[in-house]
C-alpha cells in the first residue's frame, strides 16, 4: 500500500491528512506527532475537538480518518528510519528549524519527496522537493536559523484560515505526486521546484524559482526518487 | 522608477507594518538593502551577519533569480526591479 507520512499534526497537518484521507482513501497515512491537544489549538487543527483536549494529537487524528497509523513520537535521527522505510512521500507541517531542515536531508537521503509547508502570522510558503531533481530546502537556505533569531508561531501567531489553505495545498501536491498519470502537472497544481507565497492580506504571491546549489551537501547525497521507484 | 524591496511578514514591524517598501536605484543588491537600513533602522541586522553577508536562513531574490546564485550582494539592480526578502519559517505545527 502507498505511504505517505505526515510530519507534525497541527495546523498544517490536519488539514493535509483530512484532503489526502478523503481523497486517496486506498492510501496509508502514517501521523507523526508527539504532542498533546491543548485547547489553543482547536481553532485550526480541525480533526480535534473539545473532548480530545490532553490526548495525543496523532492517536485522535488517526481515529477520525481512514487508513492512517499514529506514531507518537518525535522524527529525529533515531526514529527516521523506520518512519521513513514505507514513505513515497513525506509531508513537513513543523513547528521548529531544525527538524526542517533533519526531515529535508533525511527525505533526500531516501529518495522520498518533501512536501514542504510553512506558515507564520499572515504568510504561507510550499514546496514540492524531488530528491536529486530540484532545489531542497538547503539550497535555499544554508542552514536553520539560531534560536530566537525568528519568530514562533507562538510568537508571531498564526491566521486559523491560512493553516488550511496551505494544509490543503500541501495535500493536493501529494495526491498530485502519487498520480501515476501525472495529470495535475497539466492542471496549474503545484509545480515541484518551485516556492509558492500567499499573504492572507494580498492574496497568491509571486512564485520563486528555486535553483539547485551546486554545493549543497544535502543534494550530493540525494538518492534519486525516480530510482528508488524502479 | 525606484526599486521594490518585498518584506516578509517576520520583519515587518521594522517597517512600519509595511509589506512592500520603494529605495533608491542603488546600482547593487547590497547597495539597496543600505539605503533600506538607512530607511528603516534595524532591518540590515536582520538580514546581514556580522561580516555583513547574508544571513545563511534568509535569501533574496532579484526578480524571479536567488542573488546566492548570481553575484550575492553584488548583484546588480536597475530601476523597476523588485527584491524579494525570504525569510526561514517554520511554523504549522504548534
Amino acid at each position: 500500500m502507498t505511504t505517505a507520512v505526515i510530519l507534525g499534526m497541527g495546523g498544517l497537518g490536519c488539514p493535509a491528512a483530512l484532503a489526502i484521507s478523503e481523497e486517496r482513501p486506498d492510501l496509508r497515512l502514517v501521523l507523526v506527532d508527539p504532542d498533546r491537544v491543548d485547547r489553543s489549538n482547536l481553532a485550526r487543527q480541525i480533526l480535534f475537538r473539545d473532548e480530545d483536549v490532553g490526548r495525543p494529537k496523532a492517536e485522535v487524528a488517526a481515529r477520525r480518518l481512514r487508513n492512517a497509523e499514529p506514531r507518537v513520537q518525535r522524527f529525529d535521527e533515531q526514529s527516521a528510519p523506520e518512519l521513513l522505510r514505507d514513505a513515497e512521500v513525506l509531508l513537513d507541517g513543523t513547528d521548529d528549524f531544525a527538524t526542517r531542515f533533519l526531515a529535508n536531508d533525511q527525505a533526500l537521503a531516501r529518495g522520498v519527496p518533501l512536501i514542504h509547508g510553512a506558515v507564520l502570522g499572515w504568510t504561507g510558503q510550499l514546496a514540492i522537493i524531488l530528491p536529486g531533481r530540484t532545489a531542497c530546502l538547503r539550497c535555499l537556505f544554508e542552514g536553520p536559523p539560531p534560536p530566537g533569531s525568528m519568530p514562533t508561531c507562538a510568537e508571531a501567531g498564526v491566521l486559523a484560515p491560512l493553516c488550511g489553505l496551505i494544509g490543503a495545498t500541501m495535500g493536493l501536491a501529494t495526491v498530485q505526486m502519487l498520480d501515476e498519470k501525472k495529470l495535475f502537472f497539466f492542471w496549474g497544481a503545484p509545480e515541484p521546484g518551485v516556492l509558492y507565497r500567499w499573504d492572507a492580506r494580498r492574496g497568491c504571491e509571486r512564485p520563486l524559482p528555486l535553483k539547485r546549489d551546486p554545493a549543497c551537501a544535502a543534494c550530493a547525497g540525494a538518492a534519486s526518487y525516480r530510482e528508488r521507484r524502479s | 522608477m525606484p526599486v521594490t524591496v518585498k518584506i516578509p511578514a517576520p520583519l515587518r514591524p521594522l517597517t512600519a507594518n509595511q509589506g512592500e517598501v520603494a529605495v533608491e536605484n542603488a546600482g547593487t543588491v547590497g547597495a539597496a538593502l543600505e539605503e533600506l537600513s538607512r530607511k528603516y533602522p534595524g532591518i540590515k541586522d536582520k538580514l546581514l551577519d556580522d561580516k555583513g553577508a547574508l544571513r545563511r536562513y534568509v535569501n533574496l531574490f532579484k526578480n524571479d533569480e536567488d542573488v546566492r546564485h548570481a553575484q550575492g550582494l553584488a548583484t546588480g539592480v536597475k530601476e523597476g526591479d523588485r527584491l524579494t526578502i525570504v525569510p526561514a519559517i517554520a511554523g504549522g505545527w504548534s
